[in-house]
């Protein structure tokens, strides 16, 4: 069963050096108190799993912002270009995967896969180092799983078990994520005694850790 | 520059039946939904998980948990849901959006398309475009036809590319191109400009409808 834990407590876990993935999308589906404690101690030397660098002062933009990441996996560095720049002069560690793959990928380590085959990217830059496989005569890119030490995850409510649902378009990566980090910590608007089994989008037996979020009830 | 970019979005407007499912691209290509034809009703399908999504929100209405790929607000039409990104990318390479319009910094006569990195000058990553281009039914770039004179219409990209062989067909200010087995063949004109200075702004060898039309961008 899911544990409900403080803010203090759940921005502990997170360790200097380890893998971090963050739900999100331009930070709608980030857990902004976890990002915001983590700003706050300044853990560094971390390895950020997510979709977008987000743009300065924004979601995970505001570790990049005090020198915290080491590496960027995600697919789109975009607004946030201290990030190219820094890739481009060899002081931090960029790789990138398009949208669909980094989710699969995602979804690989959570789910039990050794891999997931996709043609996007035959052709490209994106095939290099990877193996191409051809089945019924089209070719294909094996992406291999993606995983992480903990991922910090937002949801919209939570209930004792640890069963989660999300609001509107902020469910997009946090539901892959939240089944392939060693530890999961849930930052939710609100904690109720049972969610609807119908209702439920991700089941609690992925949640290790439930905070409630800032002005959450 | 605002009028080329409204004649590109009104023409490529065109290119879409009503029902369709769309994905439309940050920036010009998003100007197509604002041009549809009266009477064609499309379902738009945003990359980070909105399947109905509709207009610009307005002023007062925002949700901070409703946003497009371009991080802007924006509101939902009925019959509009919510999904994951790994249901949303298998919308997308699955084959189920049928037309998806986008920019690119590079296109050639093989219908391979450049846009999401100039080497040692901008970076910003492929996001979803690699995806969309790869699975989606019909592959529409709307374009300027040139970088400030500069060739985007190549005999070959140069830049990396974003996939191989997946462009259907480009719209810009100067006309509309369809990719065919024999290179790029020229079907409309936009009556401000000739055949030879399409050309001249064109680096691949363009083929010449034998009934080229005037470019509709009424």
């Amino acid at each position: 069963m899911a544990k409900i834990i403080s803010m203090d407590e759940a921005v502990s876990l997170v360790k200097e050096g380890m893998s971090v993935m963050v739900g999100g999308f331009v930070a709608c589906g980030t857990p902004p108190g976890l990002i915001d404690g983590l700003a706050e101690k300044n853990v560094k030397n971390l390895t950020i799993i997510t979709n977008d660098a987000a743009k300065p002062g924004l979601g995970v933009g505001k570790l990049q912002d005090n020198g915290q990441i080491k590496k960027f996996i995600g697919s789109f560095i975009g607004q946030n270009l201290s990030i190219g720049e820094q890739w481009q002069a060899g002081t931090l560690e960029v790789e990138l995967y398009p949208q669909g793959s980094f989710v699969e990928k995602i979804r690989c380590a959570g789910y039990g896969l050794g891999g997931i085959l996709t043609p996007t990217g035959v052709g490209t830059k994106m095939a290099e180092g990877k193996q191409e496989i051809t089945v019924n005569g089209k070719r294909y890119l094996l992406e291999t799983p993606l995983s992480a030490d903990i991922a910090l995850i937002r949801a919209e409510k939570a209930d004792r078990f640890g069963n989660l649902t999300y609001k509107h378009s902020a469910r997009n990566f946090n539901t892959a994520m939240v089944t392939a980090a060693k530890t999961t910590i849930v930052e939710v608007d609100e904690i109720v005694d049972q969610i609807e089994p119908d209702q439920v989008v991700t089941p609690g037996v992925f949640v290790k850790y439930i905070v409630l979020a800032k002005g959450g009830k | 520059m605002a009028d080329i970019k409204k004649i590109i979005a009104a023409r490529t407007a065109k290119e879409i039946k009503d029902g369709d499912v769309v994905n439309l691209g940050i920036g010009l290509p998003t100007m197509v939904a604002d041009y549809l034809p009266k009477g064609v009703d499309i379902v738009l399908q945003s990359e980070n998980g909105i399947m109905g999504m509709g207009s610009a929100a307005e002023k007062g209405q925002e949700d901070v948990d409703i946003i497009n790929a371009g991080a802007q607000y924006v509101s939902t039409k009925p019959g509009a849901m919510f999904f994951d990104s790994a249901v949303s990318f298998g919308i997308i390479r699955g084959g189920h959006v049928d037309a998806t319009i986008l920019g690119a910094l590079e296109v050639d006569r093989y219908g391979n398309i450049a846009n999401w990195i100039v080497p040692g000058k901008m970076v910003p990553g492929m996001g979803g475009a690699m995806d969309l281009v790869v699975g989606a039914k019909k592959v529409i770039v709307a374009m300027q036809h040139t970088q400030k004179g500069a060739h985007k219409i190549l005999r070959e990209c140069r830049l990396p590319l974003t996939a191989v062989n997946v462009v259907d067909m480009i719209i810009t200010e100067m006309g509309v191109m369809e990719i065919t087995k024999d290179g790029i063949l020229l079907t409309e004109i936009h009556p401000d400009y000739t055949v030879e200075q399409v050309r001249e702004a064109t680096e691949a060898d363009l083929i010449i409808h034998d009934d080229l039309k005037i470019m509709d961008v009424e």
